[in-house]
C-alpha cells in the first residue's frame, strides 16, 4: 500500500505546527532549538514530498541546502546558548532580556 | 605728461602701504611725514598733469588710459583706466592741495596721540580711494573709490572709538553712507542695462555719453535721482544729512578733509560727471535743485543754533554742499565746482582754526565757553577771520564770487529757489558772525567755571607753527580763489577751462552782463544784513539767549527724532518681537517640538521592545500568518 502525498503534507504541516508552537510557548532555549529543528524537518518534508509528486529533482536538492544551514545553525546557537550558560547559568530565554527597551 | 596721471594714485598708495608695514617703527613724528610728503607727491604729479593738459588744444583735453582689464564678463569688459579731463583735474588739484596741507597740520595735531601712526595709514588711504574716485574712466572704479572713501570715514570719524559716542558716529554716518550707495549701485545697473557699458566716455560706442539715446527719458530721471539718492548719502543732504554733524567726533583734521575738501564733494562730482544724463531730464534736474536749495536753507537755520564750534561748522558744510546742489540742478556745474574749489579752502581753513583754537583750550568745544581768543592766538584769529569773512560772501573774498555764481545761475532758472538761496547767504552771514564774536570777541569766559560746574580752563596758547602754515596757505587762497573765475574775464578762466566738459550748450541760457550787476548788490546786501543782525544780538556779554537758540533747531528739526520715531523704535520693537516670540516661540518651539515628537513616539514604541524572544517569535507567526492569510483571499476570491 502506498500513501498519497497528502498524508505526508499532512504529516509535514502538524510537524511544523507543534514546532512554532512549542517556540512560542517554551522558555527553555534548548527545547526552543528543538521546536526550530522541527519545523525546519517539516519543511524539508514538504520539499521531498512535493519533489516527489511533481517529479523534480530541484526540491530535494534544497533539503541538503537546508541540512547544511540548520547545521551550521545549530553549532553557532548552541555557542551562544553553552556561552550564556557559563555567564548566568540559566537556559531560560526570559532570562535573556537585556535587549528590553 | 598727461600720462603720469597714475602717479597722483601710486604717491598716496605707497604712503598707505609704507605706513601699513613700517609705520608702527617709524612713530610719532616719522610717519606723520611720510604720509604728509606722500601727498605733497601726488599734489606734484597733479602738477605736472595738469600742465600737460593745458598743453593740449582745448577739444582734445580728454585722455582716457586704460593700465589692465580688471574683469570681462561676457559683453561687458572693465578696464582699471583713469579719465583725465578738465572736470577730473580741477579736483585732483584742490583734493592734493588742500589734503596736502591737513597732512601737515595733523602732525602737529596728532601729535602724542596713541594711535597717531594709524591716523595717517588712514588719512593716506582716505586720500586715494578719493582720487581713485575722481580719476576712474568708469563707474565701477568710481565706485570703489567712492566705498573707499565711506570705509575711511567710518574708520576716521570712529578713531577716538574708546569714546561710546564717537563709536556710535562713526556707525552713524556708515549707515547713512550706505542707503546712499544703494541708489549709485542701482543707478550702474541701469545705465548698464540701458547702455551696456560703464564707461564714461571710452570704449565701444563711446561709452555712457556716446549711448545717451538708448536712456529713454523715464530711465534718466531714474538714474539722476538714484544718483541723487547717492549724492545726499555722501555729500549729506536730506534727507541724509544727519550722519555729518555727528561726524564731528573725529579728530578736528579729519573733519576739515572729509567734511570740508573731498569726501562730502564727491556727491557733487559724481552728479557733475554725469552731467549729459542730467541734461537728458528736466524732473530730475528740478528735483535735483530743489533737494539742494532746501538743504542748504535748513542746515544754515540750524547752524544758527549750535553751540559746539565744530557743529556750526558741519552745518554750515551741509549748507553750503546744498549750494552746490542746487547749483547742478539750475545746469550751472561750472559754478558748483567754483563754489566746491572756494569752499575746499574756507571750510578747511576753518575747520583747522578751529582745531588750532580746540587745540589752545585743551579740547574745549563749547562755543559758550570761548571768548576773547584774540588776545592769545593772535595768527589763528586773523586767518579764522579771513575764512569767516570769505564764507559769509563778504567781497572781494572767494565765497562771495563762488556764492553769487550759484546765485546768479539759480536766479536765472528758479526764482524761488533764488530767494531761498538768498534767505540762506543772510543765515550764512549771521551764523558765522555769531561763531566768531563768540569765539574771539567777547570776554575771556574760559576763565570762570562752566554752567555745569566745569572747571576753569588754563589759559589758550597760540598752536606750533606747524599748525599755523596751513592756516596761512588756505587763508591765502580763501582770499585770492575767487580770481579763478572772475564774472568780467572770459579767457583763461575756470569757466572756459571746464566748458568743454560740459558743453556749451548747457550754458546758452547764462545770464547776459546786465542783470548781474544788481544780483551782486542783493548778495553783499545779505551778507551785510547777516553780519550786522549778529553784531546787533550777539554784542553784550551774556551768551546764553535761549530766544535766539531755539530747542527746535537746537534738536536739528526733530530730523533725528523723527527717524527715530518711524524706523529707530519699530525696528527695535520688530527685533524684540522677533527675539522674544519668533526666536523663543517659533522657531525654538519647532526644533524643541521634533524633539519631544521623537521622544513620545520612542516613549510610546520601546514597548514592543520587551526583550522576550518568545514576543518576537509570536510577532513573525502573526506576520506569517497575514501574509498567507493574504494570498489564500487571492486564490479563492480570485484576486
Amino acid at each position: 500500500m502506498s500513501l498519497s502525498g497528502a498524508w505526508y503534507l499532512g504529516l509535514a504541516a502538524v510537524v511544523f505546527t507543534i514546532g512554532a508552537i512549542g517556540l512560542l510557548v517554551r522558555r527553555n532555549v534548548l527545547i526552543m532549538f528543538m521546536c526550530i529543528e522541527l519545523m525546519l524537518n517539516a519543511a524539508n518534508l514538504t520539499f521531498v514530498t512535493f519533489a516527489r509528486m511533481l517529479n523534480d529533482i530541484g526540491g530535494q536538492a534544497v533539503v541538503f541546502f537546508v541540512l547544511v544551514v540548520a547545521a551550521a545553525e545549530v553549532v553557532v546557537g548552541l555557542g551562544i546558548v553553552v556561552t550564556n550558560y557559563r555567564r548566568r547559568a540559566t537556559t531560560m530565554a526570559d532570562d535573556m532580556n537585556a535587549l528590553k527597551g | 605728461m598727461v600720462n603720469v596721471a597714475y602717479l597722483m594714485l601710486l604717491f598716496p598708495l605707497a604712503g598707505f602701504l609704507v605706513l601699513v608695514a613700517f609705520g608702527r617703527r617709524m612713530g610719532d613724528p616719522v610717519a606723520g611725514w611720510v604720509g604728509t610728503i606722500a601727498v605733497f607727491g601726488s599734489f606734484v604729479a597733479a602738477c605736472v598733469v595738469l600742465a600737460g593738459l593745458l598743453g593740449l588744444s582745448e577739444s582734445h583735453r580728454v585722455v582716457v588710459h586704460d593700465y589692465f582689464t580688471w574683469f570681462q564678463v561676457g559683453g561687458l569688459s572693465v578696464p582699471v583706466g583713469t579719465l583725465v579731463d578738465p572736470l577730473s583735474m580741477t579736483m585732483c588739484m584742490f583734493v592734493t592741495f588742500v589734503s596736502a596741507f591737513i597732512h601737515l597740520y595733523s602732525i602737529g595735531y596728532m601729535k602724542g596721540d596713541r594711535d597717531y601712526t594709524k591716523f595717517f595709514v588712514y588719512l593716506n588711504l582716505f586720500v586715494f580711494s578719493m582720487l581713485l574716485l575722481v580719476l576712474g574712466n568708469n563707474l565701477l572704479i568710481t565706485f570703489i573709490g567712492w566705498e573707499g572713501v565711506g570705509v575711511c570715514s567710518y574708520w576716521l570719524v570712529a578713531f577716538w572709538f574708546h569714546r561710546e559716542s564717537a563709536a556710535s558716529a562713526g556707525k552713524k554716518a556708515f549707515i547713512y553712507n550706505r542707503i546712499g550707495d544703494a541708489g549709485f549701485l542701482v543707478a550702474i545697473f541701469l545705465i548698464f542695462e540701458k547702455t551696456g557699458t560703464v564707461q564714461y566716455e571710452s570704449g565701444p560706442g563711446g561709452g555712457i555719453f556716446g549711448q545717451l539715446p538708448h536712456l529713454g527719458g523715464g530711465t534718466a530721471t531714474a538714474v539722476v535721482l538714484l544718483l541723487l539718492l547717492a549724492a545726499t548719502g555722501k555729500s549729506a543732504q536730506i534727507p541724509l544729512f544727519n550722519w555729518l554733524p555727528d561726524a564731528m567726533e573725529g579728530p578736528t583734521p579729519v573733519s576739515a578733509l572729509i567734511h570740508a575738501a573731498t569726501m562730502v564733494t564727491a556727491g557733487v562730482y559724481l552728479l557733475c560727471r554725469m552731467n549729459p544724463v542730467l541734461h537728458l531730464t528736466g524732473t530730475g534736474a528740478e528735483v535735483v535743485a530743489a533737494i539742494g536749495g532746501v538743504t542748504s536753507f535748513v542746515a544754515a537755520t540750524i547752524a544758527c543754533a549750535q553751540q559746539d564750534i565744530k557743529k556750526v561748522l558741519a552745518f554750515s558744510t551741509v549748507s553750503q554742499i546744498g549750494y552746490m546742489i542746487l547749483a547742478v540742478g539750475s545746469g550751472a556745474y561750472i559754478a558748483a565746482i567754483f563754489l566746491m574749489v572756494a569752499h575746499a579752502f574756507f571750510k578747511g581753513l576753518l575747520f583747522l582754526g578751529a582745531g588750532s583754537v580746540i587745540h589752545g583750550l585743551h579740547d574745549e568745544q563749547d562755543l559758550k565757553r570761548m571768548g576773547a581768543i584774540r588776545r592769545y592766538m593772535k595768527w589763528t584769529t586773523v586767518t579764522f577771520t579771513i575764512g569767516y569773512l570769505a564764507i559769509a560772501g563778504i567781497p572781494p573774498l572767494a565765497g562771495f564770487w563762488a556764492k553769487g555764481d550759484v546765485l546768479d545761475n539759480t536766479y536765472a532758472h528758479y526764482k524761488v529757489l533764488w530767494v531761498i538761496g538768498l534767505v540762506t547767504a543772510v543765515l550764512t552771514a549771521y551764523y558765522m558772525s555769531r561763531l566768531e564774536i563768540l569765539t574771539f570777541g567777547g570776554r575771556p569766559r574760559f576763565e570762570q567755571p562752566g554752567p555745569q560746574g566745569e572747571p576753569a580752563l588754563a589759559e589758550p596758547h597760540e598752536s606750533p607753527w606747524i599748525m599755523r602754515i596751513p592756516l596761512i596757505v588756505l587763508a591765502f587762497f580763501a582770499f585770492f580763489a575767487g580770481a579763478l573765475d572772475l564774472p568780467w574775464v572770459h579767457t583763461h578762466d575756470l569757466q572756459s577751462f571746464l566748458a568743454p566738459v560740459f558743453g556749451v550748450d548747457l550754458y546758452n541760457d547764462h545770464l547776459g552782463d546786465s542783470p548781474l550787476w544788481y544780483l551782486a548788490v542783493a548778495d553783499v546786501a545779505a551778507a551785510l544784513a547777516g553780519l550786522i543782525v549778529a553784531v546787533w544780538l550777539w554784542r553784550g556779554d551774556e551768551v546764553y539767549q535761549p530766544a535766539l537758540e531755539p530747542a527746535f533747531l537746537q534738536r536739528v528739526w526733530y530730523w533725528d527724532d523723527f527717524y527715530d520715531t518711524i524706523i529707530g523704535r519699530p525696528s527695535q520693537r520688530l527685533a524684540t518681537f522677533c527675539a522674544w516670540v519668533v526666536d523663543s516661540r517659533v522657531i525654538d518651539g519647532a526644533v524643541n517640538g521634533t524633539a519631544h515628537l521623537a521622544k513620545v513616539t520612542g516613549t510610546a514604541a520601546r514597548r514592543l521592545q520587551t526583550g522576550y524572544a518568545r514576543n518576537y517569535a509570536l510577532g513573525i507567526a502573526i506576520g506569517m500568518a497575514l501574509i498567507i492569510g493574504f494570498m489564500l483571499s487571492r486564490v479563492w476570491w480570485g484576486g
